[in-house]
């Protein structure tokens, strides 16, 4: 069972219309625009193992999250649970009930009106998980003592708890239905250090106690590199190097993620000047043509401009860099 | 004299509930050129010591206690129209959305060119001259062309870039950054701190640094104040708070935080979360999280004491008690 993949995504893609209103557009005679948020992104998550995905802001991480779990389809391209499509995986309640997302914002994705045992209990009601009331308040006391809270917390309004305190509500929820999967977009992004070392620690040992395989993303490295056995570099909607994070943190071969590595502020960083990242990550709606990195990479000639980098096998990594793929060290 | 010099500084909000005391006898310097980092979790009263000191409080709260001295002089007492000609001469700010420093019905030139003339007694042309300049000081490509367009028309880190220009373009001696990079993306963030960084050094500005980001703190600032529930907990040079911290909370605060240099299998964990205003304990604020808790911390609240390098808030550090304890063994 070791190596069984949960989930893959095979050549996903999404694209959204991002047009104007009809008539305005029909006015002013503008063509429909697209914006291609993911673009043909293939990756495989082992089971009980963590894939990470890093990006900067608007790079589509979001996007594969929602694709991951079915609250947004694909427009090309292949999810696939335990093999299963997507889709059809989530036609069975079985199986729906073993993904879950927690989300950014504790703030947010807990609906302020309802009880904390109300929250925690609704995935057990609507998968039908429990025989009686009383077996329910079991359980979301078991579930509440899982995440770091108490039974009696179960009593309370989300407003009554701290940022950190709500984060592990939601978590509590996301594990109500006993999930084996998690998508976890920017869990600790909204808090602050002391308690995302708390969330993310809670993470670590639920994942060894229950063996549950993470998709992980943030924009945070270091955090990134806390968490990942794999790691998935993203940029303007592609992955452009995805591998075992250990090696991608020693050894960075796409040039984005060296400037990456580079242009982190980071604790060990005391008085020394670091590389920086020249230039903006550009609208995916008018992406650049051929590497949609090339107008910030110092490695970039003529063929970048032109044509798009295939994904090449390096080591145990794959990275989309014709620099790369032909052991070109200058532009 | 210290540049900055702000004295057991106190700020209240008096609430249907009673006085909260957001900020309580807070003390601090800044020396000409230096930059300070300011941290700690929300709510700790970062934004609020230097709203406190550029003269922005939001009514109803007020400085309740302490002083507040700029070049020497008090700077804390002074009428809203004196502050008005203080902020912008004498101190800049920066803050975590361009958009709110920004007026979006002006121009980025108009807005640098009034700026500029209500400080400076300049021309019109000679303002432009100079706004077009601290454009391209601050990196926004062909600034004389681009200084008649709108706010809406940069991108998050050009806004950031021209705010900073807005803060510096009358020179003052110290600068305010509340979390100037917290809403903008990794790679423009190291732009941005470097930039900050650069102009600071050229100019010789002092910089008031505040940002939950370790990170940044480490590679920008000289000196470090690390705050807790409306208190200074520990101020000193930044390698020795990152490295070698005095204080229980420092130390727990520096082991929470993922580093990429390397990995750790668990992360430092403080138990527990920061007390609100309306309910810090008596004696350290810290104590009941604290690993090393005694007796007096319950009572007796600490103030900073000499620990080493820094000075730390923390009764471990009472060098008065240490010898009679030893006299005893
Ligand atoms: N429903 C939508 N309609 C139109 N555009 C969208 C939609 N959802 C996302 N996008 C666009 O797709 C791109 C990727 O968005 P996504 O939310 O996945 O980014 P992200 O990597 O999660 O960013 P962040 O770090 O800011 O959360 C962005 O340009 C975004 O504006
Ligand atoms: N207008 C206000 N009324 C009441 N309390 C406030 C107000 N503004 C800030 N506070 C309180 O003062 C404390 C410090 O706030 P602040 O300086 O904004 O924290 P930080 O910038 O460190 O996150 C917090 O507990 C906050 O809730
Ligand atoms: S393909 Fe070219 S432009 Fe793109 S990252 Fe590689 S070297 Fe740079
Ligand atoms: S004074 Fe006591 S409780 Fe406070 S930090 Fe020091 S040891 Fe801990
Ligand atoms: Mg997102
Ligand atoms: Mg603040």
């Amino acid at each position: 069972m070791a190596d069984e993949t949960v989930l893959e995504a095979a050549g996903v893609s999404r694209v959204f219309d991002v047009s104007s209103p009809w008539l305005q557009r029909t006015l002013a005679r503008e063509p429909h625009r697209l914006l291609r948020a993911v673009d043909d992104v293939s990756f495989t998550i082992p089971r009980g193992t963590t894939l990470a995905l890093v990006g900067e802001s608007g790079c589509g991480k979001s996007t594969i999250a929602r694709m991951s779990v079915g609250l947004l389809a694909p427009s090309a391209g292949d999810i696939l649970f335990e093999g299963q499509p997507l889709s059809a995986a989530r036609a069975q309640p079985g199986l729906r009930r073993r993904m879950n997302m927690i989300f950014q914002d504790p703030y947010a994705s807990l609906n302020p009106r309802w009880r904390v045992r109300d929250i925690v209990a609704e995935p057990i009601r609507a998968f039908a998980m429990a025989k009686s009331r009383a077996e329910i308040i079991e359980r979301v006391g078991a579930l509440l003592a899982r995440v770091g809270l108490s039974a009696q917390d179960g009593e309370k309004y989300p407003h009554e708890f701290s940022g950190g305190q709500r984060q592990r509500v939601s978590i509590a929820r996301a594990l109500s239905s006993d999930p084996d999967f998690l998508v976890c977009d920017e869990p600790t992004s909204a808090l602050d250090v002391s308690v995302q070392a708390q969330i993310l620690n809670l993470m670590k040992d639920l994942q060894r106690r229950y063996g549950l395989t993470y998709l992980f993303i943030s924009h945070n490295l270091a955090v990134v590199r806390h968490m990942a056995d794999r790691l998935g570099v993203m940029y303007l909607g592609r992955i452009v190097e995805l591998g075992p994070a250990e090696e991608i943190f020693r050894a960075p071969r796409h040039p984005y993620t060296r400037l990456l590595l580079d242009a982190i502020p980071d604790l060990a960083m005391i008085g020394r000047a670091r590389a920086q990242v020249g230039g903006e990550v550009p609208s995916p709606i008018d992406p650049p043509p051929g590497c949609t990195f090339h107008p910030r990479c110092p490695l970039a000639n003529a063929r970048c401009r032109a044509e798009k980098p295939a994904v090449t096998l390096i080591g145990a990594s794959q990275v989309a860099c014709h620099a790369v793929a032909e052991g070109r060290t200058e532009p | 004299m210290a540049l900055l010099d702000v004295q057991n500084l106190t700020v209240e909000f008096p609430t249907r509930r009673g006085v909260l005391r957001a900020l309580d006898g807070v003390s601090f310097s800044i020396e000409a050129g230096e930059v300070l980092g300011v941290v700690g979790e929300s709510g700790a009263g970062k934004s609020l010591t230097g709203a406190a000191i550029i003269g922005l409080l939001e009514p109803p709260g007020r400085i309740a206690g302490g002083r507040i001295l700029l070049e020497g002089s008090r700077i804390d007492d002074l009428s809203q129209s004196q502050l008005r000609r203080i902020r912008g001469r004498r101190i800049g700010a920066i803050f975590q959305d361009p958009l709110t420093t920004l007026n979006p019905l002006y121009s980025i030139g108009r807005q640098l060119i009034e700026t500029i003339r209500t400080h400076l007694k300049l021309s019109e042309a000679d303002a432009r001259k100079r706004a077009v300049r601290w454009l391209e000081e601050v990196g926004i490509p062909a600034a004389a062309q681009r200084i008649d367009a709108y706010p809406h028309e940069f991108s998050g880190g050009q806004r950031q870039r021209v705010v900073i220009a807005l803060a510096l373009c009358a020179e003052p001696a110290l600068v305010i950054a509340d979390e100037p990079t917290t809403a903008l993306d990794v790679s423009i963030q190291a732009q941005i701190i470097a930039l900050l960084k650069r102009l600071a050094r050229d100019h010789g500005t002092s910089v008031m640094l505040i940002t939950h980001d370790m990170g940044v703190i480490a590679e920008t600032a000289d000196r470090v104040a690390v705050m807790y529930a409306g208190r200074i907990a520990e101020i000193g040079p930044v390698a020795e708070i990152v490295r070698t911290p005095a204080h229980p909370y420092t130390l727990g605060l520096m082991g929470s935080i993922p580093s990429i240099e390397h990995r750790v299998e668990r992360l430092a964990q403080i138990d527990g979360a920061m007390p609100r205003l309306t309910a810090i304990p008596q004696g350290c604020a810290f104590n009941p999280r604290c690993p090393r808790v005694f007796a007096r911390c319950r009572i007796e609240r600490p103030d900073l004491l000499p620990a080493g390098a820094t000075e730390a808030a923390c009764w471990l550090h009472d060098a008065t008690i240490r010898p009679l304890r030893a006299a005893h063994g």
